[in-house]
């Protein structure tokens, strides 16, 4: 993978101007996952209304990838119902980044993705309804 | 005995320094991952299989019996560059097996209550083993403080010394920080309360003379890959006497002299801890690894790695807004480890590999250190002879580009905004070094600035 490859534009415009980032105060569930290994942390916070994603947003650090991967699943969760969601996985992920994702930085790729899958299995739970 | 250094020659005995990475000519710079290998090594791994390759110590045939005369022979040659008998060499798999081995063995006849002495500037290889085996036997692990220059905190590894401590365990050379401890001292400390002396030396062998008699360690642990040897090959040092009274590790064939159905009796040293089949090849080619640095000569491995880090340091201290942590020049080894701004390290690392350089970005298998300084992790990058002070400019022209390029635009602060929201991390690490009892505030602030850059000194 060439660098220009992994960090193409796009990638760059994510990472710098993240969309759907900051604190959402109304919202139906939260959830944060870090990678240690890397140190990238995000959480985020989620509204739903009937059974559809009506306002998603990040807050987190970490590298580029990690970042940018958030800001795009944002940006294309939001509308989606929960079950639509919760049937993405990592190549969705990879895709939406667009460059070949290395076995080391998967994880950075996918952590936003695992921690909005993760806060959605809760909020079927009943855990952590509205906070 | 050595030669004159001449890194021009020195390169040639590496094929891999001609490899191109994205065309760009390698400059590798992750030598406390793992060393490059000279062409002799390989060339002995080849031989050995093409020429000796048969189980050693029980074949009467002549192959079997070469094959056993080299590999007893490498322990010779591997403990003669430490200052050891070849039965006091036991090859492991790496210096973490060696750790390992040696917290199995020495913690089965302690008892509860009894405390093992770490520092915080311990590999997870010095560490774990020892957490896990306290664990499972009550025992109880300190670890000795660092100082805010990244030096070990010397009175803080005395209090923490009561004839309760059974073992200390500490690194010779910090893989994160590049600090140099004073092993010597250490010992004379440890042994002082009857503890078992223990370096991991994994940092400190293959780039500088190591003298275990005169350290006067009971063990050392270290890996071949890390001095131009293969992987799969490491070093326990033990002495005679030690090695002799501790129990085996793994049980198997080759360990032992004698087994029935009820018992066992173990074979000498070193082999008592050696079962199984070793890795013949590999002990081979680290005593051709080590032949090679004698050659070279350690002294000369240990100045030109000291120019290279006085180099690295004045040009690293260009760069706007870096972060360099550890000791001054003199206490540090050719470890040097930083941050650029806000950038991650994995970004800085994956950048500065486009014009070919390859450093380590994380937290280099010290995640409790790293904590303690308040870095998710650094950037990292380590020397061996074989590199340049060219190779070091072409490392620092990559890290100012990658602060051009990650660099957040007036109108794009988003993101730097929300990292505000996070603990400001220099004000937290002097938060968490502050220890008002044996510092005064000025103290304090002059050894902040020391760890958060040596050449702003």
């Amino acid at each position: 993978m060439s660098f220009d490859e992994l960090y193409r534009e796009q990638i760059m415009d994510h990472y710098k101007n993240p969309r759907n980032h900051g604190v959402l105060e109304n919202f139906s569930f939260k959830f944060f996952d870090n990678n240690p290994l890397c140190g990238d942390e995000i959480e985020i916070r989620a509204l739903v209304e009937g059974n559809v994603l009506k306002d998603v947003r990040f807050t987190g650090k970490g590298c580029s990838i990690s970042q940018a991967a958030a800001s795009m699943l944002t940006e294309i969760v939001k509308g989606k119902t929960l079950a639509e969601v919760q049937q993405l996985n990592r190549d969705n992920v990879i895709e939406l980044l667009g460059i070949p994702v290395g076995p080391v930085r998967v994880k950075c790729a996918v952590l936003s993705l695992v921690a909005l899958k993760n806060g959605i299995a809760e909020f079927h739970n009943g855990v952590n309804k509205n906070g | 005995m050595s030669q004159m250094f001449d890194v021009c020659k020195i390169r040639n005995d590496f094929p891999i320094l001609r490899t191109k990475i994205n065309d760009k000519l390698l400059v590798y710079l992750d030598n406390a991952a793992t060393t490059q290998k000279p062409k002799k090594v390989l060339k002995s791994i080849k031989k050995y299989y093409e020429t000796t390759n048969a189980n050693i110590h029980r074949g009467v045939y002549k192959m079997s019996e070469e094959a056993t005369r080299l590999y007893e022979e490498a322990h010779a040659v591997v403990g003669k560059f430490i200052n050891a008998a070849a039965e006091e060499i036991v090859f492991t798999r790496n210096a973490t097996e060696s750790l390992n081995l040696l917290a199995y063995s020495l913690c089965s006849s302690l008892n509860a209550g009894d405390e093992i002495l770490l520092t915080q500037m311990e590999h997870h290889s010095n560490i774990v083993p020892w957490q896990q085996l306290a664990k499972q036997r009550g025992l109880k692990v300190n670890y000795a403080e660092i100082n805010a220059d990244g030096t070990l905190n010397i009175e803080s590894f005395k209090s923490l010394l009561n004839n309760k401590t059974r073992i200390v365990s500490v690194t010779h050379v910090s893989n994160f920080l590049g600090t140099i401890n004073p092993v010597d001292e250490l010992s004379k400390l440890a042994h002082s309360v009857n503890a078992i002396f223990i370096v991991d030396a994994s940092q400190s062998v293959p780039h500088m003379p190591v003298d275990v008699k005169k350290i006067n360690c009971d063990f050392a642990a270290f890996s071949g890959h890390k001095m131009c040897g293969p992987t799969g090959i490491g070093v326990l040092y033990g002495k005679k006497e030690l090695l002799e009274k501790l129990p085996p590790f793994l049980f198997g064939g080759d360990m032992i002299k004698e087994v029935t159905f009820e018992d066992s009796k173990w074979n000498e040293l070193p082999w008592k801890f050696e079962a199984g089949t070793p890795h013949i090849a590999g002990g081979i080619a680290l005593a051709e690894a080590v032949k090679y640095l004698k050659k070279i000569g350690v002294e000369n491995i240990q100045k030109h790695e000291r120019e290279l880090t006085m180099y690295a340091l004045q040009r690293l201290g260009e760069i706007p807004n870096i972060t360099i942590y550890g000791p001054s020049a003199e206490k540090r080894s050719g470890i040097t480890s930083f941050n650029v701004g806000q950038i991650h390290p994995h970004d800085v690392a994956a950048f500065v590999d486009r014009f070919g350089v390859a450093i380590r970005g994380g937290h280099h298998c010290a995640m409790p250190l790293a904590k303690l300084l308040c870095v998710t992790g650094t950037a990292r990058a380590s020397f061996y002879f074989y590199n340049t002070k060219e190779e070091i400019d072409v490392l620092v022209d990559a890290l100012k580009k990658a602060q051009e390029f990650f660099s957040m635009s007036e109108n794009s602060n988003n993101l730097t905004n929300n990292l505000k929201t996070y603990p400001n991390t220099k004000n937290e690490f002097s938060e968490r070094l502050k220890n008002p009892s044996q510092k005064t505030k000025n103290e304090e602030n002059k050894n902040k600035i020391k760890i958060q850059g040596v050449i702003e000194e």
